[in-house]
């Protein structure tokens, strides 16, 4: 019964794919092709570039990303536990609170360590 | 599913399909309008009465620009990045209640392309894909400008998602459900979630402005520091779904606020003005795009309004101030919903 729900879905996919793949084909056939060795370098203002642009990056954006999946688990956690939230009463209600107590814990210790701190 | 149903169900893609499309379209006039009014300008008058064609001459002319794959990019990358940004900005829209039921030759049809059971984790779900597009259109640019504001755009959408699902937790704590549409037809006539959820409602909008990448939070694009941002080697269409791709996603955050919060197709009065369920349907349909452009005219009024955030400033608003205010959140809506049972427990 629910699976039906999501024929709509691939409809939607259907004209939205079909739409991106018809508009990238025209755009490479309609527009002109005057390319040059120039044209096709890199943007850079006015300067020659320098190196490549596959670099070693500052550390703080892994970090982040890596501190995202630990929390984006524990919000995905939340979930179930919200839509049943009033048939498991004032005891899952506490449950919950001393589970995102320990999540507030951990938080705590990533801004003390200075994990976030970007100046 | 009935033959009858998957025509209609077809029909309704298409449409919402060209709404979404001539809205989006119409946002960048619209945007350009608004800004030239709050900026004492008149703003784009020559293309048609009030130019009001600008939009077809740009998408027209996006078309036939030379499209310019620079030679050290990765070719199938660079074209894959902004397919897939615009493909999840097309794909959200499925699960939004556009409206109620109408009823034709005595079968009901809901103005819902599909109500799944778990509508707003779909949402997230989708969403989460768009940075995808950012990133690999960034990175396979090979230019160090893209690198650097698709990095920024990636860090900045990944954050303000974690206070985005927590103010969202506190919402389904007090509806119980993931279906949007049942999620709005609990919010009948006046009983509006925003009265329930003032402080989720504020972070959720906030977090809708960075996943948008809109000003105050465009760190991805800002013109002084990177050139273009993300989308600097990007040239004829594929930059037009770029830039197409951030206009339907207001859109959709407008009618997600517009859904989760304000009542959706619901007004005051709507079972008392003695009018026929159809009629009620399309009214409410009229109401619920009035709701969806106040939004996208607030996303645009705060672009020309405010100034850019600094990088640690967002950081710093993001983990620091927005997630600790969503489990806050959480933390009054349960004892709130909670008050008889505490009071029980504490005093006996």
């Amino acid at each position: 019964m629910q699976s039906v729900n999501y024929i709509p879905i691939v409809l939607q996919l259907l004209v939205a794919g079909g739409f991106v793949t018809l508009a990238m084909t025209l755009t490479h056939v309609w527009g002109p092709k005057r390319k040059s060795a120039e044209k096709l370098e890199n943007f850079e203002c006015g300067i020659e570039s320098q190196g490549n642009a596959r670099m070693p990056f500052s550390i703080k954006y892994f970090l982040t990303a890596i501190l995202f999946v630990l929390f984006d688990v524990e919000v995905i956690f939340l979930y179930p536990w919200a839509v049943n939230f009033k048939e498991l009463g004032l005891f899952g209600f506490v449950e919950m609170l001393v589970f995102i107590a320990f999540l507030l814990l951990g938080f705590l210790y990533i801004i003390k360590k200075g994990a976030l701190k970007w100046e | 599913m009935g033959i009858e149903l998957l025509i209609f169900k077809s029909i309704l893609v298409l449409v919402v399909f060209t709404i979404t499309l001539t809205i989006a379209a119409y946002s960048t006039y619209g945007e350009r309008k608004i800004a030239a009014f709050l900026q004492d300008r008149i703003g784009p008058n020559r293309a048609g009465p009030f130019g009001i064609f600008q939009p077809v001459a740009d998408g027209g002319k996006m078309f036939l620009k030379e499209e310019i794959i620079p030679a050290d990019a990765s070719a199938f990358l660079f074209v894959l990045g902004p397919s897939l940004a615009m493909l999840t900005a097309l794909m959200t829209g499925v699960v939004i209640p556009w409206g109620d039921t109408l009823t034709l030759n005595g079968v009901e049809y809901s103005l819902q392309i599909t109500d799944l059971n778990i509508g707003v984790l779909y949402i997230f779900g989708v969403v989460s894909f768009g940075v995808y597009g950012i990133m690999i259109g960034g990175w396979s640019s090979n230019n160090k400008f893209s690198l650097l504001g698709a990095i920024r755009a990636s860090a900045q959408m990944i954050s303000y998602e974690l206070a985005m699902g927590l103010s969202i937790v506190a919402l389904i704590m007090t509806t119980g459900t993931l279906s949007i549409k049942e999620i709005v037809d609990q919010q009948a006539t006046w009983h509006w979630n925003i009265l329930y959820q003032p402080l989720g409602f504020l972070i959720f909008m906030i977090c809708a402005f960075a996943e948008c990448n809109r000003a105050p939070f465009d760190l991805a694009e800002c013109e002084t520091e990177l050139v273009g941002g993300y989308h600097t080697e990007y040239s004829s269409m594929k930059l037009g779904f770029y830039l197409f791709a951030e206009y339907i996603n207001m859109f959709i955050s407008s009618a997600l606020m517009a859904s989760l919060y304000f009542g959706g197709y619901n007004f005051p009065f709507m079972n008392s003005l003695g009018l026929d369920q159809n009629m009620v349907t399309i009214l409410g349909t009229v109401v619920f795009f009035g709701k969806v452009f106040f939004f996208i005219f607030f996303f645009m009024w705060i672009r020309w309004t405010i100034p850019r955030f600094r990088y640690d400033q967002l950081m710093r608003l993001g983990w620091q101030s927005l997630i600790p205010l969503a489990i806050l959140n959480i933390l009054l809506t349960g004892i709130f919903t909670m008050r008889e049972e505490l009071k029980n427990w504490l005093f006996n």
